[in-house]
This record gives structure tokens, sequence and C-alpha cells, in this order.
């Protein structure tokens, strides 16, 4: 029998959120195509993480002090093991910045490919078959993979997180030594940020805010929302100028994003931004210029110099946020 | 050190797609392409650590149709020594099949680091490093914001969810490069000049059995039209409301 593998992510001893959305996408194939969802998971002292599993049948628990630190070739070698030994049809695991590491590594020793960023997954008589965004968000693909096994990422923030029971571990000992590249050092970033691409809430600010201090507005307004929800976004304007770093960019050069909500502030709406934030669920545009294009994608807009909207706004959502 | 660079001809960012008639690729009648925005930040950094070096080589590589010539003279115009073009009609986005073909190339023309970008903007799939990187059995560090060299090891630094990451590799290396890494040149006049006498060899491509093929393409759906809910900061309560009672996300 042939089984859906999700590589699950592990961090600093916990298990990463986006991890359990893609078990669910796992158990969807899984239930189309007969098999049986197995979880494997790598690094050093793994077992807090590895309980939490939820919705799988088996986790493998690739563990010893010889996987302490992240090596994309070493840990692809381990894992391209498991995932023959177990029959596996597909092999799934969250785009994050390990999974954009990791599975291409992979599905490059099973002489496959990857199908990354995806939206959705489908099994249809044994073909497993994804779709994704292309250009940056401005169209979406749906492709049938031709070889086996199938490899996806798959997008945060759009599958619910699995819940249940979790599977019996299965210990394996990770191997030390053998590794091309290896992190040598995590570096956190101040101030508890949350990724973009995982927030709830993106707070993205453009030209239209003047400066790069002005920043400090887009910032309270995210901060509004408590620890862990929203986070900051820029327009490629900005980021190009170097107000931000350009991880916080959003749109074809910088990052999709889908959260449930979104604002834009002082952003007018390039093709290239619309593309990177048009499947938000909830869109708040605030710009000075009525007929910015931003409008066009916006559920709800505020006409109005963002200094004099912002401040009110953070006052009011910070309200709220204290009510509930 | 002899450098390759993976350089991808996609349409221009600021491009409005449009489905073609077979609705699996786009229409290209009026669109104007460009290098890979994350390849230029490849080719300047390939640049550089010659510079730096003070010797070595720097070849563009790229697959794509005849026309992706203007795209490699422009690599040459940079600065590049060499550009090989592996001809095909057909829309590149299954990387898997590219970097099939990548592999065999660099088998026969061996180097000790190949320079990507992140990804092309076009398929937006972000897994030709890794995928490359696994055949030729290099290493691999994908998505570097700075990337240094000293004799054969490159520390790289990347941005993982919430914080940084130092990684480490030695040569033979496959190192993918994000936007922010460096600040690309632009060809001048002596260099656009120089680029007509440098050596651009097109070849067909021979490619394999793809890994995935396309069903559809599709543009996104049109969002519902939404509305002004009034002007300035008096609005803000309005919105609240909004946010709360209608669209339920606060």
């Amino acid at each position: 029998m042939s089984n859906i593998i999700v590589i699950a992510e592990v961090r600093g001893g916990s298990l990463k959120r986006p991890s359990l959305e893609a078990i669910t996408a796992a158990q969807q194939l899984a239930t189309a195509s007969g098999g049986q969802v197995i979880a494997i998971a790598c690094g050093n002292g793994i077992d807090a993480a590895t309980s939490e599993l939820a919705g799988t049948s088996k986790v493998i628990a690739i563990d010893g002090a010889g996987f302490a630190n992240y090596s994309g070739d070493a840990w692809a070698k381990a894992i391209v093991e498991q995932v023959k030994a177990n029959n596996g049809a597909a092999v799934l695991m969250a785009h994050t910045a390990m999974g954009k590491d990791l599975l291409p590594r992979v599905s490059g020793l099973l002489d496959t490919g990857v199908i990354t960023d995806v939206v959705s997954v489908s099994c249809d008589d044994g073909t497993f078959g994804a779709r994704k965004p292309v250009f940056g968000g401005k169209a979406t693909m749906t492709i049938r993979a031709t070889k086996s096994p199938f490899c996806a990422t798959i997008r945060p923030n759009n599958f619910e997180a699995a819940s249940g029971s979790s599977g019996e571990v299965a210990k394996v000992d990770a191997p030390s030594g053998d590794m091309l590249s290896v992190v040598k050092e995590i570096i956190a970033a101040g101030g508890g940020t949350t990724p973009l691409a995982e927030a709830k809430v993106v707070v993205a600010g453009g030209r239209g805010l003047k400066a790069p201090e002005k920043f400090k507005l887009i910032e309270e307004l995210a901060a509004a929302f408590g620890p862990g929800v929203a986070a900051v976004g820029a327009s490629r304007a900005v980021v190009d100028a170097g107000w931000r770093p350009h991880s916080e960019q959003v749109g074809q050069t910088g990052k999709v994003v889908s959260p449930p909500l979104y604002f834009a502030i002082g952003i007018s709406g390039a093709i290239q931004h619309l593309a990177g934030m048009r499947t938000a669920g909830t869109i708040v545009a605030i710009n000075k210029d009525a007929d910015a294009p931003i409008f066009k994608v916006a559920d709800f807009g505020i006409v109005g110099d963002a200094f004099e909207v912002v401040p009110a706004l953070t006052k009011a959502i910070a309200e709220v946020v204290a009510n509930r | 050190m002899d450098i390759v660079v993976c350089i991808k001809r996609v349409p221009a960012t600021d491009t409005t797609i449009k489905i073609a008639a077979d609705g699996k690729s786009i229409e290209t009648t009026g669109v104007s392409f460009e290098m890979n925005a994350y390849d230029e930040f490849a080719l300047e950094q390939a640049l550089r650590i010659k510079e730096q070096l003070g010797t070595g080589t720097v070849t563009a590589l790229t697959i794509g149709p005849e026309l992706a010539q203007k795209v490699m003279r422009d690599a040459l115009a940079r600065g590049a020594d060499k550009a090989v073009l592996l001809t095909t009609d057909d829309w590149i986005y299954d990387g898997a099949a590219t970097a099939q073909t990548l592999a065999t190339w660099l088998a026969a023309n061996p180097c000790q680091l190949v320079l990507c970008g992140k990804q092309a903007v076009d398929s937006d799939n972000n897994q030709l490093p890794g995928n490359l990187a696994a055949r030729l059995g290099f290493a691999c560090i994908t998505e570097v914001n700075k990337l240094e060299v000293a004799d054969d090891t490159f520390t790289a630094e990347r941005d993982i969810e919430g914080a940084r990451e130092i990684v480490t590799c030695k040569t033979p290396a496959v190192i993918s490069c994000n936007k922010g890494l460096n600040e690309p040149r632009y060809a001048n006049l002596k260099g656009i000049m120089g680029a007509k006498k440098k050596p651009l060899e097109v070849s067909a491509a021979d490619l394999p059995t793809p890994a995935m093929e396309i069903v559809s393409l599709e543009l996104p759906p049109a969002r519902a039209e939404g509305r002004i809910i009034g002007e300035g900061a008096d609005a803000v309560p309005a919105l609240i409301e909004a946010l709360r009672n209608e669209a339920k996300v606060i």
C-alpha cells in the first residue's frame, strides 16, 4: 500500500503549526488514494513535538545529536530512505523557509519534482495534482504529477490544522557527520515578530507614508492586534527605496500572502502588489487618492490621510482587543 | 573559482497576464521579457566573487527560446565571460526537468559554484536550486541575503520565520540568491560593445520526460466590489463595525 508522507518541521523543540496544516492536506490525499498519513520529523530531542502530530497513523522520529542543526543535504538523505521504506506515494511539507529548502532536495534525490506553495491538492485514479499561484499570484495553475512520488509544499494559512490523535512514534537514530551544508547559528529577530506568510493579519504600508520613520504607525497598528497576530508588510516601492527589509515585501518579487485580514495603507496598488495580496480574506485600503487602484480590490476603503486615520484605527482596534 | 549563473527569461513584472487560447499558457503578444529579477542578484554576486578572488570565470546558462539570446547578451554586457543557451520553444515551468537538463550540462562542464535566483517570477516554483544540487551531489544554501567566500568555504545568511540563519558549506555548491543580497549593476556602453565579441553558444536543449504537466491556467476569480466607508478618521467607527459584524474578522 502506498502512503502519504508529511515532513513535519520542528524548530527549537516545537512543532511548527503549518506542519499540522500540511497533515490536513495529506489526509485529503490519503482518503482519495487509500493510503495512510505518516509523518517524518527530524531533530535532536523532539519527543514533545512528535507527540503533537495529530491526524497521523505513524510518526517516524529521526532523532539524535547528529541532527541538532539543520542540514538540507543530510536531512534529505535520511528522509528519502524513510520515504522509500514506507512506500511514499506523495511527500508534503509546509511552504516555509525549511520546506522550500528541504523538499526540492528530497525531490531531486527521488528523481522527481516538487510543486511549491500549493493551495489545494487532489488525487484522481491514483494521479496526484495541485493548484498553485503563478506569476506572483496573477494566475493560478492546476498541475498533474507525471512522476512518482508526488511532492508538494503547502501554503500556510490555507488548510485547517489537523486535530485528533497522533500515530505511534518509531525512532530512528539520526546519522552524524557527512554534512555538506549546516546551520551554524540562528539569530532571533527582536520583538517576537510574526512571520508574514503565517500572520492572521497583515498591515502593509507604502509610499503614502512619505518617510521610513512613519512606518511606526504601521507597526503600532500591527501591535494593537496583540502578540503573534499581525505582521508588517511593505510595497515594493518602499523596499526598493531602502525603507523596509525585503522580507516584508508583498507582491511579485516579494511574498504572496493570504491572511484573513489585510490592510493596505498608503499603497496605490501596482499590479504586482495586487497579485501578492488579492487572495486575502478581507482587504481594507486607506489612501488619500480616491482613484487609487487599491480601492478596486478592497472590501472596505477609507479615503484620507494615513497620519490621521491610522492612529484613530489603532486606538479603536486596541479597544476591541482589550474588550474581548 | 569557475561560476555558472542560471538565468531565466521571464515576462516583465509589470505585465498584465492574459491566458492564451490553449488555456495552459499566457498570451505573449505584446509582452516584454526580461532577465528574471532574482537572477540579476545571482549574476551580480558571481561578478563580485570573481572580482574579489581576482581569478576564475563567470558563465551565464539558460534554457529558453532563441529570443533568450537578448537576455544572454545582457548578461555578457554586465560582465559574464561566456553565455550558453539551450534552446526549446516550450514554456519551462517544470523545474525538475530543468534541473535534470542543467545537471547533464554541468556534469560535462564542471564548476565550483552554481548561483541561481531563488525562484523564477513566472512559474514561482523555487525548486531548481535544491533539485539541481541533489542531482549533482553539491552542497546547497537557498534564498541567501548575505554571502561571503573565503578559500573554498561559503558563509551565508538567510531569513527563516522570525529569525536569521547562518549557514556554511564548501565548494562545490549551489546557492540561490534573494533580493537584497546586492545592488545589481547595469550594462554600460563599453560592456554592451564588448559583449558582441564574447562567446554565446546556442544548442538545442535535450529535455527529459517532465515530472509534471499543466492541466489549466486561470486568472484568479475577481473580488466582489467593495465600498468606500467614508473619509478621514471619522470613518473609523464605521470600519470597525464592518470588520466586526459584516466581515467578522475582528
